[in-house]
């Protein structure tokens, strides 16, 4: 591994404490325990899909998707450990991300009422509804 | 007198690194460029990500009446299992880099060549399912749908392919004495690469394949 936070004399933005902990990876013990955890978040979304929950059915889905992003992020990119400069810079390209599409998505209506939904409309007539 | 002060402390780190045993590259940041270098390319693969599976989303319902939509078509046991299997992907991936770190040559070339494999697994999958789904009717230019669909899925399995690509290059130079465990990080790089195709496939799973529309 080659993180640390330490930089040069008048670039030291970071405490020891992360240069630490920047070499503190899990074990390979910890790594199996974390994949049969993805597996088990993976196996309880896809059982999700035959339950018939109605509306709480995409809200776990989500919570699920979110849940085993941060885990293989945290953990298996090792995110969690390394320099903070990492952290930011796919944090930055994740937020501009997720804010532009969320933009998008209330443009075109996306997050409202399931009525209010253009390509609801779209699949139940056949033609765009205005 | 600065300048004298900034070289004293690129000394001092290097001296420290290699005290703790760890190459650290005398870097403002305390990491390799080649590193900032990859977290950057994955935080703008964000943004293109981002952007195919919004389309999909606003897409996915987008079919004329009588067409065939990708909701119609999925096997969800099926990619449910291809899922599995690039997630584990991920798993063998950092078994390789752990490996390596310990000088076990040896064991980082099976990782990686069963990280390579089971890529390869998910890649044939993919190829097979995209089989499938023409044969049913649902074809790129069936409907804005399935053409946002094979966007999407075909980006991420472009994505897979190179990394397998990637893996089997790491193997191949491993064997032939040319990476060598001083230099870790290379196969640490193309690890984050891996773990992003990964982390994007969980998204696209549950966001294409399993959100009831």
């Amino acid at each position: 591994m080659t993180t640390t936070e330490h930089g040069p004399a008048g670039h030291a933005d970071a405490p020891d404490a992360a240069h630490d902990a920047a070499h503190d990876h899990p074990t390979e013990k910890k790594y199996w325990i974390i994949a049969l955890i993805l597996g088990v978040i993976t196996a309880f979304e896809v059982a999700l899909t035959y339950l018939d929950l109605g509306d709480a059915v995409a809200p776990m889905l989500l919570m699920g998707m979110v849940a085993k992003f941060f885990i293989v992020a945290s953990y298996f990119m090792h995110l969690k450990f390394d320099a903070r400069v990492t952290r930011r810079l796919f944090i930055s390209g994740l937020s501009l991300a997720l804010f532009c599409y969320l933009g998008v998505f209330m443009m075109f209506r996306q997050l409202g009422p399931r009525s209010d939904r253009q390509d609801i409309n779209l699949i139940e007539t056949g033609v765009p509804q205005r | 007198m600065a300048a004298v002060a900034v070289e004293h402390g690129s000394e001092e780190v290097e001296h420290q690194a290699e005290a703790s045993g760890h190459a650290h590259p005398p870097t403002n940041t305390g990491i390799s460029n080649d590193k900032v270098a990859m977290w950057a390319f994955l935080g703008s693969e964000c943004l293109l990500f981002g952007a195919l599976i919004s389309t999909f989303f606003l897409y996915r319902s987008r079919a004329p009446l009588g067409t065939v939509k990708p909701h119609d078509v999925y096997d969800i046991p099926f990619t449910s299992v291809s899922s599995f299997i690039l997630l584990m992907s991920s798993l063998t991936m950092v078994l390789a880099l752990s490996a390596f770190n310990r000088a076990d040559s040896r064991r980082a070339m099976v990782w990686l060549s069963a990280t390579a494999l089971l890529g390869a697994t998910f890649l044939g999958g993919q190829i097979y399912e995209f089989t499938v789904f023409i044969r049913e009717g649902m074809t790129m230019k069936t409907n804005p749908a399935s053409s946002a669909f094979y966007v999407l899925t075909g980006f991420h399995g472009t994505h897979v392919g190179i990394g397998v690509l990637m893996l089997l290059a790491l193997v191949i130079l491993i064997r032939k004495g040319r990476l060598t465990p001083e230099r870790a990080e290379t196969i640490e790089i193309a690890g984050l690469y891996w773990h992003f195709v990964d982390v994007v496939w969980v998204v696209v799973f549950t966001v294409v394949y399993l959100l009831p529309l």
